[in-house]
C-alpha cells in the first residue's frame, strides 16, 4: 500500500482538513466491488499530487461518523475539500481524468 | 491480477459471438460474458439472413453458439455492472470479480428498459443498481427492491439479512425465493420521489390501487438483468438512446467498441454480425498498435 494515502480516524481527519493543503477523500468499504476497482486510481492520484494535496481513504464501516457527516449514500464517493469545506463531489466509479480535472482546476 | 484477457465482449448475441469468433481468428484471447438470452432466441422465424433461411431464431442461435464453441469460445453467464478505463486497459466488475481487458466490445443488445422519472436524477442519492454495493449504507432504514432480474429476490433477501427494512415490487406475483418476511407489492415503479436531493419514496403503478400508491423509502434498488451501456461506463457518448459509434465501431472512449443493436437500427442479424466483425478487427488492430508502442 502506498504511503502517500492516509487512513485517518475522526480526529486525524479533522486535523487533515484544517491543514493548508486541499484534501481528496475516497469513502469506501471492503465489500464494495466498484470501490476496489477505484483503489488503483486513488493510489495514482496520491502519487501524482504528492506534496500538493493530501489523499485519504475513509472506510465507511470503520468511520460511520464521517460517512454520516457527509451524507454518504452510495460508495465510492470521492469528495475534494479546500480550506476544510467540500468543493466537489464525485459519486460512483469515474475515470482518472474526472478527478484530475477538478484537482487541477482547484490548484490553478 | 491473473484475470486478464485481450478482448472482453459484453453480450453473447449475434454481434458478440461474431466479434468473439473474429477476434479469436486474429489470435487474440477472448472472454465473452452474457446476462440473459439474446432476443434472437425468441424469434419465431428468420428469413433475411443470407444463405441460412427458413430457420427459427433458436436454431440460428444454436448454430452461432456452436461455431463459437468450435473455436473454444463459451459465453460465461453473469452480470457486468461496472467498466473502468485505467492505465491503457479496462477493469470490469463481472458478478463480483474484477477482470482486466486491453479492449472491450459492447454488444449488449437494444435496451428494453427506459429509466423511470427520478431515477437518473437520484442515482447515488438513494437510487442504486447494486444491493451488495450500497446495501450496508441502509442498515436500519427503509429500502424498496424493484425486481426486474431473476436474481433480484436473492438480493432482496441479502438486504434483509444485513438489517435493511426491505419491500419488494414486481409485476408477476410474489417470487417463491423471496423471504416470507419481506412485504410484496405487485406492479411497477412509475417514478422515484425525491425531496431535498434524496430519495423519499417510490410511486407504484399497476398494483390495482386507483391512481397508484406511494411507498416511503430511503433507498430504491432497481435490479434489471442488463445495465444500460451509459450506466456501465462513465462518459460514454450516446445518441438517441444508443451507443454512438463511427463506421469502425469505435466509441468516444479509446479501446472501447460497440456492435449490434446497442448501436441502433437496423436491428437485424446480418447487421449485428457485420458490426461484430468490424469491432473485432478494430480492437485487434488497436491491441497490435499498443504492443508496437510498448504499451
Amino acid at each position: 500500500m502506498s504511503t502517500a494515502i492516509k487512513h485517518p480516524n475522526v480526529g486525524e481527519f479533522d486535523e487533515l482538513l484544517g491543514g493548508d493543503r486541499p484534501v481528496l477523500v475516497d469513502f469506501w468499504a471492503e465489500w464494495c466491488m466498484p470501490c476496489r476497482m477505484l483503489a488503483p486510481v486513488i493510489e495514482q492520484l496520491g502519487e501524482r499530487y504528492a506534496g500538493r494535496i493530501a489523499v485519504a481513504k475513509v472506510n465507511v464501516d470503520e468511520q460511520p461518523e464521517l460517512a454520516a457527516r457527509y451524507h454518504i449514500q452510495s460508495i465510492p464517493t470521492v469528495i475534494l475539500f479546500d480550506k476544510g469545506q467540500p468543493v466537489h463531489t464525485e459519486i460512483g466509479l469515474r475515470p482518472l481524468d474526472a478527478y484530475t480535472r477538478k484537482i487541477d482546476a482547484l490548484l490553478g | 491480477m491473473d484475470n486478464k484477457t485481450d478482448i472482453l465482449i459484453v453480450g453473447a448475441g449475434p454481434a458478440g459471438l461474431s466479434a468473439a469468433v473474429n477476434a479469436a481468428a486474429r489470435g487474440k484471447t477472448v472472454r465473452i460474458l452474457s446476462g440473459e438470452n439474446t432476443i434472437l432466441s425468441k424469434a419465431e422465424a428468420v428469413d433475411n439472413y443470407l444463405g441460412l433461411y427458413h430457420l427459427t431464431g433458436p436454431e440460428l442461435m444454436r448454430r452461432f453458439t456452436e461455431h463459437a464453441a468450435a473455436m473454444g469460445i463459451v459465453p460465461e453467464k453473469g452480470r457486468v455492472s461496472n467498466l473502468l478505463p485505467f492505465d491503457g486497459a479496462f477493469m470490469a466488475n463481472f458478478s463480483g470479480q474484477i477482470m482486466q481487458a486491453s479492449a472491450v466490445i459492447l454488444a449488449t443488445g437494444a435496451a428494453k428498459a427506459r429509466a423511470v422519472p427520478g431515477e437518473a436524477e437520484l442515482l447515488g442519492h438513494g437510487v442504486s443498481y447494486c444491493a451488495t454495493c450500497d446495501g450496508m449504507l441502509y442498515r436500519g432504514k427503509k429500502a424498496v427492491v424493484w425486481g426486474l432480474a431473476p436474481d433480484a429476490p436473492e438480493e432482496a433477501n441479502f438486504l434483509r439479512g444485513i438489517g435493511v427494512e426491505v419491500s419488494y415490487i414486481a409485476r408477476n406475483g410474489r417470487p417463491e425465493e423471496l423471504d416470507a418476511a419481506i412485504p410484496f407489492y405487485p406492479g411497477q415503479v412509475e417514478r422515484v420521489e425525491g425531496s431535498e436531493g434524496r430519495v423519499a419514496g417510490v410511486h407504484i403503478g399497476g398494483s390495482g390501487a386507483p391512481g397508484g400508491q406511494t411507498l416511503p423509502a430511503d433507498a430504491v434498488f432497481i435490479l434489471r438483468s442488463a445495465i444500460a451501456p451509459a450506466a456501465l461506463i462513465d462518459g460514454l457518448e450516446m445518441e438517441d438512446g444508443f451507443v454512438k459509434v463511427n463506421r469502425l465501431m469505435e466509441t468516444n472512449i479509446p479501446g472501447l467498441y460497440a456492435a449490434g443493436d446497442c448501436t441502433g437500427a437496423p436491428f437485424q442479424i446480418a447487421n449485428a454480425v457485420g458490426d461484430g466483425l468490424v469491432a473485432a478487427q478494430q480492437a485487434a488492430r488497436y491491441l497490435d498498435k499498443q504492443a508496437r508502442n510498448g504499451g
